[in-house]
């Protein structure tokens, strides 16, 4: 009896802690923000931010969670940071060296730090987005710092969703605080010319965290999927704080659209199904119509022309398509012509030279791609040949194309691909 | 992963009583929450029984019925769809729920691709490749 009664409060206590840590969790990201303002260092904020949760695992049980459970945490955490301050004349002293001038054991101080915590959460949040992303960090690493600080991920689900080992990204992540704290970079939101380049590279790490949950396949970890789920979330975010960015919002448009594709991309066995082949009902409706949203409001903010509204105008043209056959090729064309003028790439153009011979047909496109054929950027691309033996097929000029199919086929890396290629080496002669 | 959070009909909804202002503004406030955290896919009220009906299949016949309906317990009357991280996530969203005393939601997890067994496709699309349109959507180097 005395047993069962003992296991049941251990169950049930287990629950409850997972219950608590749910909560805190999703108080996690605004904490560390709110935090790293006043004590100026990621590491630090995170650990209040930790006894926090400490407190909390202990008080909550008896009292019950709190009405407001991100105030109470926040008001936990900074009372911790005011204790550590007045006892701590050292770590006083160092945050005065980073233009705080604060004195120990003064009322006034704590009554600032009060004041320091009070200003708007959000712009925090910003403040930290923007740090985590900062250009003096490597892309892996704003990556890494990114899921860590933003998304609350742990070290663990990031090495899983990365495929890396945990040690790896641990330290990736330690080096990445520690480069923030040595540069002192300033935990603000830049303004003037500078935010559109720092905007940029948020925009930057949100797509890559993307697109690496986008590269996976069925069968793959599912923490890999996560990450799509992950970025649209922090994309979501970042548009409530930053609603007047239209790029902001073409980015989260351009992630729901591609997102919505998910159920369709890949077959029963876990491989790749062509965009063009997709079962189209399989198509997301509610993404489809949330990034169609998204688009329309970068639209609206006149972001017609930025690099990521491009992409999202080229996504929804696939979107819009009931049936493969009706994709508005000519749309797409002109759309990708804009975008090679805004952000010149060959791989862009090779896209474009795609797009217009669906449009006008193999002519003009091979045309186009016999421009940009000789770009170093293009030469070990094996869809460069691919696409130009394509092209010379559909043209009737079989030996040329046999020859670039197998060039690609030389190339690529993927043996499925590989097979196909020469396949279609073979049908052309 | 998404979770739908239904909504359970009360007697007020039933009647078509709408909820007081001090109720839809701490809706709309925990609806505001849910966007500022990125999780908010989309959220519906449903009109009372009374608009709706009930459409059977049985001895190869569809019946219609009209409602209103009796069981009160049994009838929704809004939902939520949200992307949560887990389950646990999702629980303690619908804790902040503004709920009247008695009154019920009920979460349930959302179907994903992952979660269906394998499908019949044929060679053909086994033979498919990653094509260059999957590299179109690729990220610029910015």
């Amino acid at each position: 009896m005395l047993l069962s009664f003992a296991i049941m409060t251990a169950a049930t206590q287990a629950e409850t802690h997972r219950a608590i840590t749910a909560v805190w969790k999703i108080e996690q990201p605004r904490l560390i923000a709110g935090l790293t303002r006043m004590v100026r260092d990621i590491s630090m904020a995170e650990e209040l931010a930790q006894d926090a949760l400490l407190i909390a695992l202990k008080t909550w049980p008896q009292t019950g969670v709190p009405k407001n459970p991100g105030a109470w945490l926040m008001a936990t955490a900074k009372r911790r940071a005011i204790d550590y301050f007045r006892h701590n004349k050292m770590a006083a002293r160092k945050l005065e060296e980073v233009g705080h001038g604060i004195e120990t054991d003064t009322p006034d101080t704590v009554e600032r730090l009060h004041e320091a915590l009070d200003d708007e959460v959000g712009d925090d949040l910003l403040r930290l987005i923007f740090t985590s992303c900062h250009p003096i960090l490597p892309p892996e690493s704003r990556v890494a710092l990114t899921l860590r600080l933003i998304g609350g991920l742990t070290t663990e689900e990031i090495a899983r969703a990365f495929l890396a080992a945990e040690p790896t990204i641990g330290q990736r992540i330690v080096r990445a605080k520690k480069t923030i704290a040595e540069a002192h970079i300033p935990f603000e939101v830049p303004r003037g010319p500078q935010r559109a380049e720092r905007l940029a590279s948020v925009l930057g790490v949100l797509y890559l965290i993307f697109n690496e949950g986008y590269s996976a396949t069925a069968g793959s970890d599912w923490m890999r999927p996560q990450l799509c789920d992950e970025a649209m979330r922090l994309g979501r975010i970042l548009a409530r704080l930053t609603p007047e960015e239209p790029e902001v919002h073409a980015l989260v448009g351009l992630m729901e659209i591609q997102a919505s594709r998910t159920n369709a991309r890949t077959n029963a066995m876990g491989e790749p199904v062509l965009l063009l082949d997709q079962d189209r009902a399989r198509w997301d409706q509610l993404l489809i119509r949330r990034g169609l949203g998204a688009l329309a409001e970068a639209e609206r903010l006149g972001g017609i022309a930025g690099p990521y509204a491009l992409q999202a105008a080229i996504a929804a043209c696939h979107a819009r398509a009931r049936r493969a056959a009706d994709t508005d090729w000519p749309r797409i064309a002109g759309l990708y012509a804009i975008l090679a003028q805004v952000t010149p790439s060959p791989v862009i153009d090779l896209n474009r030279a795609v797009a217009i011979s669906m449009a006008q047909g193999p002519a003009p496109a091979l045309e186009l791609v016999d421009t940009i054929k000789d770009a170093p950027a293009l030469r070990n691309y094996h869809l460069l040949y691919g696409v130009r033996g394509d092209l010379l097929s559909k043209l009737g000029r079989h030996t040329e194309a046999n020859l670039e199919f197998r060039r690609a086929a030389d190339l690529t890396r993927n043996e499925r691909e590989r097979a196909y290629l020469l396949g279609r080496a073979a049908d052309a002669g | 992963m998404r979770f739908m959070i239904l909504v359970k009909a009360t007697a007020e909804s039933e009647a078509d009583i709408l909820p007081s202002s001090e109720l839809i503004a701490a809706m709309g406030e925990f609806n505001e929450t849910l966007i500022d955290a990125g999780v908010m896919l989309g959220a519906e009220g449903l009109h009372s029984s009374r608009k709706g009906a009930r459409i059977k299949s049985s001895g190869g016949h569809i019946t219609v019925t009209d409602g209103p309906f009796a069981e009160t317990k049994e009838l929704l009357a809004g939902f939520w769809l949200i992307q949560a991280k887990d389950r646990d996530e999702a629980i303690a969203w619908c804790k902040r729920i503004p709920l009247q005393d008695g009154q019920e939601v009920e979460l349930r997890q959302v179907f994903e691709a992952y979660d269906f067994p394998a499908d019949s496709l044929t060679e053909q699309h086994l033979r498919k490749e990653q094509a260059w349109r999957d590299e179109t959507q690729k990220p610029l180097t910015r």
